[in-house]
């Protein structure tokens, strides 16, 4: 017994510190990454304010007061009653600039979800299944791409502009044009997506855990949606995350264009439409919405290139 | 080569092919043509079914895209609705370089209407793109050979600001200080939109005066992607094995940078310029916009919004046509540039 204490108290004790900590998991050691990335955390945080910005506003101010319009109040410069002043019929921006951000978030966020959808889709089925399908789908791709997309932006919003009527959700109306918005926004920018997935899965299929999947009669879908689509995630979720920039961005030119989401409905593009007309007389009609568009584009791409840069598994920086 | 560059053609023709299909039957909802044609002037039941027979609008869309693509001079059409085809067809399609007539403008040729406005585009986004490379080239080279300092990060934080900043908003920034607080304080100040003043006439001098906003705007924002990529090939290269050679043989600094790095480092600049070339062509839609420039992509806007399909799918096509010829010139170059690129089969 006594021996045995004498031993054990030989051997080296390791301090704490020398202790080797547990292995991170991957989430960890891509939040630990992310931490590091001094613009990605600067982009997070305004991200963060500017949706709490459009959240908490329009607690405080109803959305009829942002569509209210009094024309004796037009154009009136910055007060304090009207912090970033009126618009053309009267109306609040600040109040305007709360219920237009949420309209712009929301296009952002849903235009991306149905961009990517289409792409992951169109770029598995035809890195997987190759052959013919895979020449039908990157023909049609490629044609895609050779079109500006605003060109492209611009002849489908006249195609199917004010065709869908407004709708009630979450106890709000929308035009039905923000409908029409996401759905042409995210399908004239699955492309590169499409490119960049089926590229993935041309050499992903290759490896010997599919044919490990395959081999225990694991079907098709089970391969694309269980065994390779989950090791290909990093460039989605990058792709994912600087198209909502793309989108808000999209959003905003087309609704520059007066082709886009349709007042009263208020989006940070379409504030801006007819801005031109009150270069002069009103600037902070344009300045306030292009300067939130500006920080929300500017924040989303800080925040995709820490991800780049987190997700990258040949990144060795802890 | 010769066999490289043939396969190329050959595939881009089934590509066009799709991409004019896929156009056309995006065009067929646009609006309605007729009301167009006829003007402000409320048209009579019988009319409208005369225009739409002269127009071919009552034929089923895929003769429509047939007569579009190969004319219909071979077909008879029935003119006056009695139910015998009998005129014969005008149109020669425009695989025979018919792009058709225009509604608006009363039967005008499309490649009239696309000619007269196609100088002014090019005008203005030439001069932006050399403006664009040369001060990228500066930008770039000189953020790579001073890695890391003040400059180099000032330049990172701008190039990002540029990336993510909307050309309307850059645009009007910048006609806010260069036209209009220039001239409260009395200064000389830019003009912000047109080509040129009605008052002098259109002289070289005053084109380029209403230049100067439109290019500024889109130099800015295409300074950041390029000044960017230039910065990563400079990079690369400058750590190169032939790089270091050249250092300890003694040879200036001056001349290793810009002789020495700079012609491998600008290799792959050609790829995106050459693809960015051909958008030229449908101009910035956006900025032609807020500039009021008459160029092509203040044609397309006009003449989508009164839907004149013709010229609409005129525009389209020929910024096709010149994106798939931009990528093959582009190919071509690349490989004629660096001998270590063949292109086998």
């Amino acid at each position: 017994m006594a021996d045995a204490e004498v031993l054990t108290t030989k051997i080296p004790r390791l301090s704490q510190d020398e202790i080797e900590s547990p292995p991170l998991t991957l989430s960890q050691l891509t939040w630990r990454r992310f931490r590091r990335h001094k613009m990605a955390m600067f982009g997070g945080v305004v991200l963060i304010l500017l949706f709490l910005y459009s959240a908490v506003g329009s607690i405080i101010l109803p959305e009829s007061y942002a569509n209210f319009t009094d024309t004796t109040l037009r154009l009136q410069s910055p007060t304090s009653a009207h912090p970033f002043g009126t618009d053309a019929v009267g109306r609040d921006i600040l109040a305007r600039t709360i219920y237009g951000g949420q309209i712009s978030l929301l296009i952002g966020l849903t235009a991306v979800i149905i961009e990517t959808v289409a792409g992951v889709l169109i770029g598995a089925l035809a890195g997987y299944y190759g052959g013919w399908l895979d020449a039908i789908l990157m023909r049609i791709t490629e044609a895609m791409l050779n079109i500006p997309e605003i060109f492209l932006l611009i002849v489908m919003a006249k195609e199917f502009g004010g065709k869908i009527p407004s709708v009630n959700f979450f106890g709000r109306e929308f035009s039905g044009s923000v409908i029409v918005i996401v759905m042409i926004i995210g399908l004239t920018s699955w492309m590169y997506l499409a490119r960049i997935v089926r590229a993935e899965f041309l050499s992903l299929k290759e490896n010997d855990f599919v044919l490990a999947a395959r081999s225990t009669g694991t079907s098709n879908s089970g391969i694309i949606f269980k065994h390779i689509l989950p090791n290909s995630m990093a460039p989605i979720i990058v792709s994912a995350t600087l198209g909502v920039a793309n989108a808000i961005l999209a959003e905003a030119y087309i609704s520059f264009l007066g082709l886009g989401v349709q007042p009263p409905t208020a989006t940070w593009g379409n504030m801006l439409d007819g801005a031109n007309s009150y270069l002069e007389s009103a600037p902070w009609l344009w300045f306030f919405p292009g300067m939130l568009i500006l920080l929300t584009v500017l924040s989303i791409n800080f925040l995709g290139d820490g991800l780049r840069d987190a997700l990258d598994p040949h990144s060795r920086a802890v | 080569m010769t066999r490289f560059i043939l396969r190329r053609v050959l595939q881009a023709i089934p590509l066009l092919f799709i991409i004019s299909i896929v156009l056309f039957f995006l065009m067929r909802n646009m609006g309605d043509p007729i009301a167009t044609m006829a003007g402000r002037q409320i048209t009579r039941p019988a009319d409208r079914a005369r225009l739409t027979r002269q127009l071919g609008l009552d034929k089923p869309i895929y003769v429509q895209y047939i007569y579009w693509l190969v004319g219909n001079d071979w077909a008879k059409t029935d003119m006056d609705g009695d139910g015998i085809a009998e005129t014969p067809g005008t149109r020669k399609g425009i695989l025979r370089g018919d792009f058709g007539t225009s509604l608006v403008n009363r039967g005008k040729p499309v490649i009239q209407v696309i000619g007269e406005r196609l100088p002014n585009t090019l005008m203005l986004m030439l001069a932006s793109e050399v403006i664009i490379i040369f001060g990228s080239l500066i930008i770039g080279v000189y953020s790579a050979i001073r890695q890391y300092s003040a400059m180099d990060n000032l330049m990172t934080a701008l190039s990002f600001i540029g990336y993510s900043m909307p050309i309307f908003f850059i645009a009007l920034i910048s006609m806010y200080i260069f036209g209009v607080l220039f001239q409260r304080w009395g200064l000389p100040y830019l003009p912000t939109v047109g080509m040129f003043d009605p008052k002098v006439g259109k002289t070289a001098g005053q084109i380029a005066l209403h230049m100067v906003l439109p290019v500024l705007s889109m130099s800015i924002i295409s300074f950041a992607a390029y000044s960017r990529y230039i910065r990563s090939t400079m990079l690369e290269v400058m750590n190169q094995d032939y790089i270091r050679t050249a250092k300890s043989k003694g040879l200036p600094r001056r001349e290793i940078i810009f002789i020495h790095a700079l012609k491998n480092a600008s290799l792959p600049i050609v790829t995106v310029v050459g693809l960015d070339l051909p958008l030229l062509l449908g101009g910035a839609v956006v900025t032609e916009r807020i500039f009021a420039w008459p160029g092509m992509g203040r044609l397309f806007l006009d003449y989508v919004s009164r839907s004149d399909v013709a010229v609409v799918m005129g525009i389209l096509m020929l910024i096709a046509v010149a994106v798939i010829a931009f990528q093959i010139i582009t190919d071509v170059v690349y490989a004629w540039l660096d001998p270590r690129i063949r292109y086998e089969k």
